[in-house]
C-alpha cells in the first residue's frame, strides 16, 4: 500500500496519460482500420493492392520500430512537426489499424454473398452496399476479436514510455530510482491494467448481448 | 504452384522486415563517431608497468585470481568514454576500463589478460558477491545502501549531475537557466526526476528516452536543448564529438565512483586504494583522464580516496 500512496504523484497522472493514449489511438485505429478493410474488399485492384501492402508492412513491423520511426526518423523528413504524444498516438494507430482491418475483413466475409447480390439487384452502389448492408452486419459478428485487438492496443501503449510519453509503462523505472520495492510497484501497475481491461471486457459483453444475431 | 506462391510470399515478407529493421537501426545510431576510440587516442594512453612479487595474504579474491592466472572484471559496455565495447573488434575502451587495467597491473596481472564482462546496474551487487567478477569498474556510485552489500575502493572519480549542450549554445550556463528549454535524460532516471521535482523546466519540456545516445541524437538535431546526467557520462559523449557538443561544467550533485569489491576483502581493498593513490600522485591518473574523458575539453578534479 505504501508504494502506491507514497507515489500517487506517479500513478495518478501516468495512468491518466495511458487512458488518453488508448482512447485517441483506439478511435483512430477503428476509423482507419475500417477504411483499410473497405480498400481490401473493393472491386478496384489498385485499392486492394494498397490495402494489402499496408497491412503486410504495418503488421509485420515490430511496434517499437514503428515508434522509433515516428520519433527519430520522421522528424528528419521535415513535413509536419509531431510532438511526442501525437507521435505515440500516430504510431499506435498506424500499427493497430492493420489488425483492426483484418478483423473487420473477416467480419465482412461472414456476410453471405446473397446480401450483396440482393443490394445490387435493388440498384445500390458499392458504397451503399458496403456501408448500409454489409458493414453493420460484419461489425456485429466480430465484437470479441475487435475488443481483443483493443486490449492488445491498451497494453501496447506501455511502449510509449521509452519514447518520452510519461504513462503507466514508465512507473517502474521511476520507482526503481526512488528506491521503492519494484515488485510491489509492478503489482500495482498490473492491477491498474487489470481494472482497465475489465472495463473493456464489460463493454464487450454488453455489445455482444445487444447485437447478438438470431440465426 | 501454391507452395511456390507461399515461398515467394514468405521471402518478400522477410525482406520487407529485414529492410525495415535495418532502417530502424539506422534511425538510432548509437553515437556519432563511435569508431574513433582506438586509433589516435590509443597513442596517448599511458602504459601500466606490471608489478612483480605481489602477495596479498588473507585475500580470498586475490588467491582466486592467482590460481586462475587471469582476471574477470565487471564493466559497462554502453558508455562512451567510460566503458564502451567496440562493436566491430569486441574490445572495451574508456576511462573506467583504463582504471581496471591500472588496477590489474598493480596487482601483478598483465592487463591484456583481463576478460571484461558486461554487468548491468541492477545485477552488480549479486555478481560481485557471487565472485563472478574479481572487481567491478563501471560508473558505480558509492552509497551507504550499497556499502552494506559490497566494499568500495576509491573513489577514483567524482562526478556530478551536469548538462550537455550544443557547442554554439551559450544560453544554458547551469541548472537555473533551463526554464523554457527542452531537457532530455533516460526514462525515470534520478537526474530527470530531479529536473521534474525541482521544477528546473516546465513539465512539457521534459523529454525521456530509453538511452542517453537517443537524447544526444535529439540534441544534435535541435529537438532538445540539453541532456542531463552525471558529467562523466556527458563528457564521454562530448569527447566523441567535441566540435558540436560541450559540457556546461556546473555540477549540481555529487556522485563518487568506486571500484566494487567483495565485502569481506579488506586486504584487497587496501591494495587497490594504494594503487589508485600512486596513480593519482605520479600523474598516471591525469594521463588516463586526458586520453579519454579529457578529450571533451573539460577539466577534472582529482578525487580524494576514502579509506574506510
Amino acid at each position: 500500500m505504501d508504494v502506491l500512496f507514497n507515489n500517487l504523484d506517479l500513478f495518478g497522472p501516468f495512468f491518466l496519460r495511458t487512458i488518453e493514449l488508448f482512447v485517441l489511438s483506439a478511435v483512430g485505429s477503428l476509423v482507419w482500420g475500417t477504411v483499410l478493410a473497405m480498400l481490401r474488399v473493393s472491386p478496384v485492384p489498385v485499392f486492394r493492392a494498397v490495402g494489402t501492402a499496408y497491412v503486410t508492412i504495418a503488421r509485420n513491423t515490430p511496434l517499437t520500430l514503428v515508434f522509433a520511426f515516428f520519433v527519430f526518423a520522421y522528424p528528419l523528413l521535415d513535413i509536419v512537426k509531431l510532438d511526442y504524444f501525437p507521435a505515440a498516438v500516430t504510431a499506435l494507430t498506424v500499427y493497430t489499424s492493420a489488425f483492426i482491418c483484418e478483423v473487420v475483413r473477416s467480419g465482412i466475409n461472414t456476410v453471405p454473398v446473397g446480401q450483396a447480390e440482393a443490394g445490387r439487384a435493388l440498384g445500390l452502389t458499392f458504397g451503399q452496399i458496403l456501408g448500409q448492408v454489409v458493414l453493420p452486419q460484419a461489425l456485429r459478428s466480430v465484437v470479441p476479436p475487435l475488443i481483443s485487438t483493443l486490449i492488445a492496443l491498451l497494453k501496447n501503449t506501455t511502449i510509449a514510455a521509452g519514447f518520452s510519453v510519461a504513462e503507466a509503462g514508465a512507473i517502474r523505472s521511476y520507482l526503481s530510482e526512488r528506491g521503492e520495492n519494484q515488485l510491489v510497484g509492478l503489482l500495482w501497475v498490473a492491477l491498474g491494467f487489470i481494472i482497465l481491461v475489465a472495463v473493456l471486457s464489460f463493454v464487450q459483453r454488453s455489445l455482444e448481448k445487444r447485437w447478438s444475431v438470431a440465426r | 504452384m501454391r507452395i511456390r506462391t507461399l515461398a515467394v510470399g514468405v521471402l518478400v515478407g522477410g525482406l520487407t522486415l529485414t529492410t525495415l529493421t535495418a532502417c530502424g537501426k539506422e534511425g538510432t545510431p548509437s553515437t556519432p563517431g563511435a569508431g574513433d576510440q582506438g586509433g589516435s587516442s590509443a597513442a596517448a594512453l599511458p602504459s601500466y608497468p606490471v608489478a612483480t612479487g605481489v602477495d596479498l595474504a588473507g585475500s580470498p579474491v586475490f588467491a582466486k585470481m592467482k590460481s586462475a592466472g587471469a582476471l574477470t572484471v565487471g564493466a559497462k559496455d554502453d558508455q562512451p568514454g567510460l566503458g564502451q565495447k567496440d562493436p566491430t573488434t569486441g574490445k572495451f575502451g574508456g576511462f573506467d576500463i583504463e582504471i581496471a587495467k591500472l588496477v590489474s597491473a598493480g596487482l601483478g596481472f598483465d592487463p591484456e589478460k583481463i576478460t571484461f564482462r558486461t554487468v548491468d546496474s541492477g545485477a552488480r551487487e549479486q555478481t560481485i558477491a557471487n565472485g563472478d567478477v574479481n572487481y567491478y569498474v563501471g560508473t558505480y556510485s558509492i552509497t551507504d545502501k550499497r556499502k552494506a552489500l559490497v566494499s568500495f575502493a576509491g573513489p577514483y572519480f567524482v562526478a556530478g549531475q551536469d548538462l550537455l549542450v550544443r557547442k554554439d549554445d551559450s544560453s544554458i550556463t547551469g541548472k537555473d537557466t533551463l526554464k523554457g528549454k527542452k531537457v532530455c535524460s533516460v526514462t525515470g532516471s534520478t537526474p530527470i526526476q530531479k529536473v521534474r521535482s525541482e521544477n528546473l523546466t516546465e513539465p512539457g519540456n521534459i523529454v525521456e528516452f530509453q538511452k542517453y545516445s537517443q537524447c544526444v541524437e535529439k540534441l544534435l538535431s535541435k529537438d532538445v536543448d540539453a541532456v542531463t546526467t552525471d558529467d562523466a557520462i556527458l563528457k564521454g559523449y562530448a569527447s566523441q564529438d567535441p566540435d558540436n557538443l560541450k559540457v556546461v561544467g556546473q555540477t549540481f550533485s555529487t556522485e563518487k565512483y568506486g571500484i566494487g569489491l567483495n565485502k569481506d576483502d579488506k586486504v584487497l581493498r587496501d591494495k587497490v586504494n594504494e594503487i589508485l593513490q600512486k596513480a593519482l600522485d605520479d600523474g598516471t591518473w591525469q594521463k588516463i583522464y586526458d586520453a579519454t574523458l579529457g578529450k571533451s575539453g573539460s577539466a577534472a578534479k582529482k578525487p580524494t580516496l576514502e579509506k574506510y
